[in-house]
């Protein structure tokens, strides 16, 4: 409650959440509030520009741009709460085990993210993506595993000083197991940073997984997710401008909308970093 | 005072113990590679014998690449081969991979350099405007670039681009290292920029200059606004010690004070960055080069993704990542060479 009032005070904190109040709002009521179905073909209205009908133009099979950036909020929030959860989850639970435990178990799982890290991220995606076959549920898989060590290391920082905490030694020294520690009072202590880097990463996962659409390893055509409406539009960049233009506008909103939204949550639920 | 031979030596040690670190994660790179390319779906013989190929002619395949032996057998053989350059044949241009990435090299090395240099060239001016205007109109507003620069999509930005500077102003070419009409000029380390500058000929030079302009720009976009973010919280970090305060105290200028004094100080962490947006860059450059046509590792790799030519994607994906780790390790070493109180 403190948190949300202090972050209601924060006026970038404001604008973020404004921005994602407004795609939440699109992807929850595109049903209701689009104009046109997302996947209707109208072959004789095709690469229509903005107009009064159709206000962000239609596409070259005559379906409307508008409607399906609006359903393609669903696709990208989607994409970015399944890589959070799945690489925040699995990395949470790895950084806090090896946090935890040390010695060999930290050393073996910390060698092995300085693995992942070693790869660039969207080269690494790009590969995973590509070797398991191009699909949306793949793309988003394969950008979870890109993202895990970030969520790891920070995590094993936290739980490195959150063992010597003595109400964890007064667990132990209680009989409680290692399984249970590490569930009950590990992760939820680290829970504060886990979700200030999960907004944060929402926006790059957001990025990279548009990325993937784009060159053909994520969502593939006819559905109206924006990397890959961006993909088919730039077929028609030089005489269709809106085709390509509106879905990147798009992208570029939610995630300057959980960029801001992360920094002003880092600094509110940070305290280390608290100005 | 140390001994430059003394120090010379520390930095020696210092390099072999980051080298015994690597060999681990080199070698682990080297396994997620091989498993990435073992999880690929059909079966990988068949896959280079194509879709034609006789049974008999894919057993072959199987054979002669070792494809029937069990999965450590296999590593092993792909590390001997690496160890010898040898990446694996593409599919597609059933040349070797290696090869392959050597050809289109330089075009991506052009590319990325020619970003880098945007990046500090404009960044670092920016960024230590916005420390010394900090809380100001002109502060702000590079928090706002900044903060766009992060959240934009690459292959976005690289079609608005082309849109506003080739479509709209014809300002610029759309596409590709040279107008289709001129010859590249002779070869000597396959950047055309440096090459046409070596041989003098300026009119290649400012032909191929003109068609780096937006590639590089759209690459260096994203880093541009890291490194202006990162220069300006080093540059406050700075500018609030007591030895600044010292060299107002005596007299000196404005301007000695923030580039003599401050900003040589807050160099530090700008190197670190340059090191890491390295694999970020490569990144990009997968993208830029598709959009505008540039012919380089990026495209190669994102044809052989439409065509699922894997050696290919792999010998990339190895190759960059092997690099990427070794300019890391170059740039903590140039990071305890400039400053010789670091030492790990």
């Amino acid at each position: 409650m403190l948190t949300l009032r202090i972050l209601s005070r924060n006026p970038s904190a404001a604008a973020g959440g404004g921005i994602l109040a407004v795609m939440v709002c699109m992807a929850l009521l595109a049903g209701v509030l689009a104009p046109y179905e997302p996947v209707e073909i109208n072959l004789s209205e095709r690469l229509q520009g903005p107009g009064a009908d159709h206000w962000f133009g239609t596409d070259e099979m005559g379906r409307d741009i508008f409607s399906r950036i609006m359903y393609g909020a669903r696709i990208s929030l989607r994409i970015g709460f399944f890589v959070v959860a799945i690489a925040g989850g699995l990395g949470a639970l790895i950084g806090a085990t090896a946090g935890y435990l040390g010695g060999w178990v930290d050393n073996l799982m910390m060698r092995v993210m300085d693995v992942i890290i070693s790869f660039p991220s969207l080269v690494l995606a790009m590969a995973l993506a590509a070797a398991m076959g191009p699909s949306l549920n793949n793309a988003i898989l394969a950008v979870a595993f890109v993202m895990i060590p970030k969520f790891a290391r920070m995590v094993r920082g936290e739980a490195l000083a959150v063992r010597e905490m003595p109400f964890v030694l007064a667990s132990r020294v209680a009989g409680a197991g290692h399984a249970w520690i590490i569930l009950r009072h590990i992760l939820p202590n680290c829970l504060n940073s886990v979700i200030v880097l999960a907004t944060l990463t929402l926006g790059d996962a957001i990025l990279i997984a548009a990325s993937l659409s784009f060159i053909g390893l994520g969502a593939q055509p006819p559905m109206p997710e924006w990397g890959a409406m961006i993909s088919v539009g730039r077929k028609f960049l030089m005489d269709q401008w809106w085709y390509a233009t509106f879905p990147g506008l798009f992208i570029l909103f939610t995630v300057v909308g959980f960029n801001i939204l992360g920094d002003a949550l880092r600094d509110v639920l940070d305290p280390r970093i608290r100005r | 005072m140390k001994l430059p031979g003394r120090f010379l030596m520390t930095l020696l040690l210092y390099v072999l113990r980051r080298l015994a670190y690597m060999a681990p994660v080199l070698l682990g790179v080297t396994v997620l590679a091989f498993l990435i390319s073992h999880a690929i779906p059909g079966d990988p013989a068949q896959l280079i014998a194509g879709p034609k190929a006789s049974r008999e002619t894919v057993e072959n395949i199987r054979r002669t690449h070792g494809l029937d032996q069990p999965l450590p057998a296999q590593y092993w053989r792909f590390l001997h081969g690496l160890s010898q350059g040898d990446l694996g044949v593409s599919i597609r241009s059933h040349r070797p991979v290696l090869e392959d990435i050597r050809d289109y090299l330089p075009a991506t090395l052009e590319l990325t350099l020619a970003s880098l240099l945007l990046c500090l060239g404009l960044g670092i001016p920016l960024g230590i405007l916005a420390a010394v205007k900090r809380n100001t109109v002109v502060d702000h507003l590079t928090r706002v670039f900044s903060v766009i620069g992060v959240s934009t999509p690459v292959f976005w930005l690289g079609l608005m681009l082309l849109l506003v500077f080739y479509r709209h102003l014809g300002w610029l070419p759309g596409s590709g290292r040279l107008d289709v009409t001129m010859a590249a000029p002779l070869r000597i380390t396959g950047m055309y920029t440096v090459d046409a500058l070596l041989a003098g000929d300026w009119q290649a030079l400012r032909n191929a200059a003109s068609h780096l302009l937006l590639p590089a720009f759209c690459l260096s976009y994203v880093y541009l606004a890291i490194i202006t973010r990162i220069v300006r919280s080093s540059m406050i970090a700075v500018l609030g010690q007591d030895y600044i305060v010292t060299a107002r105290a005596n007299g000196l200028s404005e301007a000695r004070v923030v580039l003599k004094h401050a900003f040589k100080n807050s160099l530090i962490p700008t190197v670190t960055i340059v090191g890491l947006s390295f694999g970020e860059l490569m990144g990009g450059a997968i993208l830029t080069e598709t959009i505008f046509s540039w012919p380089g590792m990026g495209k190669y790799v994102v044809d052989s993704v439409n065509y699922l030519d894997f050696p290919a994607i792999m010998g990339f994906t190895l190759m960059v990542s092997l690099a990427y780790v070794c300019v890391n390790l170059a740039v903590d070493v140039l990071y305890a060479a400039i400053n010789p109180t670091i030492r790990y």
